[in-house]
């Protein structure tokens, strides 16, 4: 796997909001295949990596390259899961049709979907365990079927890399676990998946490789070679020793 | 002139039904490019537009001397197109919010073009007046040609709105998600913000420039009541848009004298009053009923457990008990014992209450339940 191109390679990459720095001069490869968790405080920028990977926040400085290429030449290649709060829940619509726009990507401009594409919808529906709500309006789902639903459509996004902003965020424990089984089932398809995560204490368990973010890249690699109390603190600022001694 | 005049002119008078096909137009297609508006939570936007092209109007007629619609309307694009424009500059470029860059744009584009307005009517030249109808409207100033025009913009409009309905709505619901999948938001966000721009232009001679944003609002928000369906809201929002034209000018029509575009804007208003009453599942009567039958439900089923708790403690579960012991309990009323009985959970008799098998049961159930969810 080493000899491949790296499923994300970012070189310098510096963003900033109104002069402030978000990220600052992140260098960072994701190799293919890997189950990465993104951790770090509030305001380290985890959320704006994702998206600056995903060209929705403008870098003042560095690039990024999608297995070796622009993002806009593999994009298709790419599925997003954006966080839950972004959007506004009472939108006039169904579960069925939120997981159908994963499938507008690949039908591309004013082409309409069809029967293909909402095949594909229903089967990612079923795996997420949503089948039965297909038909629901929206806003009448629990948080934890609203992620779910977001699941979904990334899924129907058949792509080689899944990018997911806190789908941990609000779900209760029966959807947590659900979420992490389709996590390494996506990696055991050989995908790679990097979520930004908040919970350090189930990092080990959910993940087999993590990066520390605070603006700066803290580290990067392997949950059984960096996770460790060293790391933990260069990140949060605070001693975090009793913390995971205690998981 | 009353109603039943007014239907027999409809179809045969000209100016009247020029003025009854505008309106409703007009109605359709601010209507269902409202619904737009109020999804992008841009509401206030169309009130800013339609404010900032007063001294478009003004400028215009200043520039060329001429009072014809196209040449006035021309100006009310280009300047609220400028007012829309700077709205963006400064939200993007300074600390302010959107609420307070609208309401900047609003007043100062309001109070230069009312300032413009003062100045051409003082002008020693008999062709000025009239311009002021801008502020209200005025339906009885529309012609064939102004119907046609209002045809084709909302032919396009409709052609464009169906031709991007997969990405207008990607891009509605989820931006962010929209602009990862390759979609050139920027692009859908302008196209659709130039339609609604033009609709507010349409409007302008007809309802005016004060009012004109209640005609994008309006339709929408009642429409947004009976449906959860974005392709079902934007027609419904059309039809209430153009039945809000129809009726309101039957009625400045029937009346005397009634200004035309406040009296649709009033009936396009009633709309939303009935529909946020009347409306299935978001209306506020369904709501208080469904409400109510919560409350009455959870009063029943509390008396019920009270009742249980009392009756466990005797060998025979029917055991009769006083009624005035009920008196005890806080959740205790007359109607949940009436309701108690219909349901043949108890039994009363001489003023003496007894649990049913069947009362029994449900109460067990109750305890089941609410104990798994806990779980």
């Amino acid at each position: 796997m080493s000899n491949q191109k790296p499923a994300i390679a970012i070189n310098d990459l510096t963003v900033a909001y109104d002069y402030k720095p978000v990220l600052w001069d992140i260098d960072l490869e994701i190799p293919e295949g890997v189950l990465m968790a993104i951790v770090g405080p509030n305001g380290a920028g985890k959320s704006t990596l994702i998206k600056s990977i995903l060209q929705i926040v403008k870098p003042i400085a560095g690039s990024i390259e999608v297995f070796g290429k622009p993002y806009k030449r593999n994009q298709r290649m790419v599925a997003y899961v954006p966080q839950k709060g972004s959007v506004d829940w009472d939108f006039p619509t169904n579960a069925l049709d939120v997981v159908m726009m994963g499938t507008y990507g690949k039908l591309g401009w004013i082409k309409r979907p069809g029967q293909k594409q909402k095949k594909a919808a229903l089967e990612a529906l079923e795996k997420v365990g949503m089948l039965e709500f297909k038909e629901r309006q929206i806003s009448q789902l629990s948080g934890g079927q609203q992620q779910r639903i977001f699941l979904a459509r990334a899924l129907v996004q058949n792509a080689r890399i899944y990018l997911m902003d806190e789908p941990f965020q609000g779900v209760d424990a029966t959807t947590e676990k659900a979420i992490v089984n389709l996590l390494k089932e996506l990696r055991k398809a050989g995908k790679t998946v990097v979520v930004v995560h908040h919970d350090l204490q189930t990092v080990p368990e959910y993940f087999d490789w993590v990066t520390f973010l605070n603006v700066k890249k803290i580290a990067t690699g392997p949950v059984k070679d960096i996770f460790n109390d060293d790391n933990l603190t260069k990140t949060y600022g605070i001693n975090y020793k009793v913390a995971v001694s205690e998981s | 002139m009353d109603f039943t005049e007014y239907f027999t002119q409809v179809f045969n008078d000209y100016t009247l039904r020029t003025i009854t096909l505008g309106t409703a137009i007009l109605g359709a297609i601010s209507g269902m490019l409202g619904s737009f508006a109020v999804l992008r939570k841009q509401s206030l936007l169309g009130d800013a537009i339609s404010h900032a092209s007063l001294p478009g109007i003004a400028l215009a007629f200043l520039l060329t001397g001429i009072k014809s619609t196209d040449v006035l309307l021309a100006g009310a694009l280009i300047s609220g197109l400028i007012g829309t424009y700077w709205i963006r500059g400064i939200v993007k470029n300074t600390h302010l919010k959107s609420d307070t860059a609208l309401g900047l744009i609003l007043s100062v584009f309001f109070g230069a073009g009312i300032l413009l307005l003062t100045f051409i009517q003082k002008m020693p030249d008999a062709n000025q007046a009239g311009l002021d109808t801008y502020l209200f409207g005025q339906a009885a100033t529309l012609v064939e040609s102004d119907v046609w025009l209002m045809s084709l913009v909302t032919g396009v409009s409709l052609f464009l709105v169906m031709l991007f309905w997969k990405e207008f709505k990607l891009n509605l619901f989820d931006a962010d998600f929209a602009h990862s999948l390759g979609f050139n938001t920027k692009f859908l966000d302008l196209l659709i913000s130039s339609l609604i721009v033009i609709a507010i232009v349409l409007g302008l001679q007809t309802v005016g420039v004060i009012l004109m944003s209640a005609m994008l609002l309006a339709p929408a928000a009642a429409a947004r009541q009976w449906t959860h369906k974005l392709g079902a809201m934007v027609i419904l929002s059309g039809i209430f848009g153009a039945l809000s034209g129809i009726v309101g000018t039957a009625f400045s029509a029937s009346g005397d004298n009634l200004s035309t575009g406040p009296v649709i804007v009033l009936v396009a208003a009633c709309f939303v009053l009935l529909s946020f009453i009347f409306a299935p599942g978001r209306g506020l009567l369904f709501r208080e009923l469904r409400y109510r039958k919560n409350r009455n439900d959870l009063e029943m089923n509390k008396t019920l457990a009270f009742m249980y708790n009392i009756a466990k403690g005797h060998e025979n579960i029917s055991h009769p008990h006083s009624v005035r012991i009920l008196n005890n309990f806080r959740g205790y009323t007359r109607k949940s014992l009436k309701k108690l009985i219909d349901k043949e959970y108890i039994r009363v008799y001489n003023n003496m209450w007894s649990l049913t098998d069947k009362g029994f049961r449900q109460a067990v159930n109750m305890y089941n339940q609410s104990e798994d969810s806990y779980e």
